[in-house]
């Protein structure tokens, strides 16, 4: 059992993979062959990229496939993949492939984009740093959650389900390491959608649940 | 001493500030030198303006460094510009060895500080050949484009392929610019400085009075475009769209901009604008120093709404700039702007002339949603294209080139295992 809980911070940048495509059929082919960081990325990556989310939207295929193609049946289609239905990045891959292989087998078409929005196939390195801060008794989660950088959020929420041997967040594996008292407080934890959310709506939803349980609810 | 930095943490707020200090602890001490080639004037030397000493305070050792070259130099590497934005224009063999030996003697002149450098930034095509002399350099070296290369003219692009494949990254504005290279494509898009003269807060009496100075009328409802006079920026489709908004609203019209003088085209688009304009008086075509920093900073917070309608774009700050200014922008759908503008978030993407002034009677009739967006479009640019957050990208790359291509880089404090 480690004593404290370190609070880490993270930093994203983007590296292009070179690959674009105009098509749905040029996306389909370069989806199987791409990185996985670039699938990551796409899925994940928007939520530190950006402060805006679309609310129709939320990966950038589905934006994509709206914006540039103009196909509304593929872009809803693709939106409603949840990334954490799926164990690995591979699966999530297959998954994608799949909804545009359906969907270009039942067209006459294959809807294209107009030169200069093709989909740019882009990956990122994580820099992961130490804050220096520490949490030393699960009570203090309550007063610092509110006031961690939106980085924190990504890095101990979303982050760590593709780090971690649970496929869970580091605050849930931290608190179950203290007694069944926490375990309640563990469900809800791992009972929050991190996806079609901000970061900052993610940070006023993780807070709310320590507010609530210390509270007794 | 960290004036600038505390300067910084008043707009942009504290985290931010912390958030690079933190990204910048491992990099302490470092030496990293930018080149460039000019020390004034154009969108590089005002971003390494702010950067370098952002950095220094930061605890890096970052310098920055002009090459020298004659003017057959300079004629070569503007031709360069030109193609690599896509029109054609030969570069004779003389031109090209002439730039090719002002590479070794910069090299020469610069040799200790790049050899000792742990990374080296050099920026756009000027002095791209100095990694061919660089045989003893210990560092990582990077060349950042700050130039849209997606369609080049091919023969110049080849030529000048040749010497940046070699640094070990390089650095894009946005995806849509990049080229094929045998190196990482590292994307950070531009940003603008809030502590500028054309950002920085201004009172609402010397707003009031550059507006009076051109006879605006501050009762009467402004949009404007600022941008040199192009043909890609379409102030001719402004001036139509104007037209279009004042058969219902007494709106008046701002098209600013210099560099009008120096630049044949420019001076023939300019008179094109004004015979197009007439004696309209609502239409106050402004033909600006290009040190009018802080009078473009009024015109902008003066207006009700700016425009951007280009027909095409490289990035486009200048939305960023409005946007900044809490201003709705109303913008032509193309290159760098459609990161910047949210389609009915913090303003709009047009394609005609017809749809710049849907949009913007829309807004000038809806005054509530005029100033949802405005606050948006502030909230945007504060988290997306500020210099903090170009900055914190730079640093992030830096530590992560250190690290090779890990996917994954994890820091230690300083002292711990």
């Amino acid at each position: 059992m480690s004593d404290e809980f370190m609070i880490r911070d993270c930093a994203l940048i983007t590296i292009s993979t070179g690959e674009q495509a105009q098509n749905l059929r040029e996306l389909r082919d370069r989806l199987l062959v791409t990185h996985a960081g670039s699938i990551y990325y796409h899925f994940w990556g928007v939520m530190l990229r950006h402060t805006y989310v679309d609310p129709e939207y939320q990966n950038d295929f589905a934006v994509w496939a709206s914006h540039a193609l103009h196909d509304h049946e593929i872009a809803e289609r693709l939106s409603l993949i949840d990334p954490n239905e799926y164990l690995s990045i591979e699966d999530l891959r297959r998954e994608i492939v799949e909804i545009i292989e359906q969907h270009l087998y039942e067209r006459e078409h294959v809807p294209w984009a107009r030169t200069g929005d093709q989909f740019q196939f882009t990956r990122s390195q994580i820099v992961v740093f130490d804050t220096r801060h520490r949490i030393t008794a699960p009570e203090e989660f309550k007063d610092i959650v509110p006031r961690l950088p939106l980085g924190s959020i990504f890095y101990h929420f979303i982050d760590s389900r593709r780090r971690t041997a649970e496929s869970l967040n580091d605050f849930s594996i931290w608190l179950s390491e203290h007694g069944e008292k926490y375990l309640p407080l563990v469900e809800r934890l791992n009972s929050i959608d991190p996806y079609f959310t901000t970061l900052g709506n993610l940070r006023d939803e993780i807070a709310d649940v320590f507010v609530a349980f210390e509270g007794g609810e | 001493m960290e004036n600038l930095l505390e300067n910084y943490a008043e707009v942009v707020g504290y985290e931010v500030i912390d958030h690079l200090k933190q990204l910048a602890a491992p990099l302490k001490g470092m030496k990293i030198v930018h080149v460039n080639s000019t020390k004034e004037g154009g969108g590089v030397a005002e971003i390494l303006n702010r950067l370098i000493p952002l950095k220094r305070e930061l605890g890096i050792d970052a310098s920055w460094e002009v090459i020298k070259g004659n003017s057959d130099f300079y004629q070569c590497t503007k031709k360069m510009h030109n193609s690599l934005q896509g029109n054609r224009d030969d570069i004779s063999e003389a031109l090209l060895n002439n730039y090719e030996e002002t590479g070794g003697q910069n090299y020469e002149e610069l040799r200790d500080l790049l050899e000792d450098a742990d990374v080296v930034f050099i920026h756009d095509p000027q002095p791209a050949p100095l990694l061919s002399f660089a045989g003893g350099r210990k560092g990582k070296w990077l060349w950042r484009c700050h130039i849209d290369v997606s369609h080049p003219y091919r023969p110049v692009w080849k030529y000048i392929r040749k010497f940046v494949e070699g640094y070990d990254a390089s650095i894009w504005s946005l995806s849509t610019f990049t080229q094929p290279m045998p190196h990482p494509l590292y994307l950070i898009p531009p940003s603008i400085d809030p502590l500028s003269e054309k950002n920085r807060e201004l009172s609402d009496d010397e707003v009031m009075s550059v507006l009076s100075d051109h006879g605006i009328d501050s009762e009467l409802p402004v949009i404007t475009q600022i941008s040199r006079f192009d043909r890609f920026k379409d102030p001719v489709g402004v001036i139509k769209t104007y037209r279009h908004i004042r058969k219902s609203i007494p709106v008046q019209l701002i098209l600013a901009g210099g560099g009008a003088t120096d630049d044949p085209e420019g001076a023939e688009v300019l008179r094109e604008v004004m015979d197009f304009a007439g004696d309209d008086p609502f239409i106050h075509v402004l033909e600006l120093p290009p040190d009018a920093h802080r009078e473009i900073n009024a015109l902008q917070r003066g207006s009700d709404i700016i425009i951007q309608k280009s027909l095409r774009e490289g990035f486009g700050l200048t939305v960023s700039e409005g946007l900044w200014k809490g201003k709705p922008v109303v913008a032509g759908n193309t290159g760098g702007i459609k990161l910047q503008v949210i389609d009915h978030y913090n303003g709009f993407l047009v394609n005609t002339s017809e749809g710049a002034a849907l949009r913007t009677r829309y807004l000038l009739k809806h005054r509530e949603i005029l100033e949802e967006m405005g606050v948006r479009a502030h909230q945007f640019v504060l988290d997306n294209f500020l210099i903090t957050r170009h900055l914190r990208e730079y640093l992030t790359l830096v530590v992560g080139i250190l690290h090779g291509s890990d996917e994954r880089i994890e820091l230690e404090l300083p002292g711990r295992s």
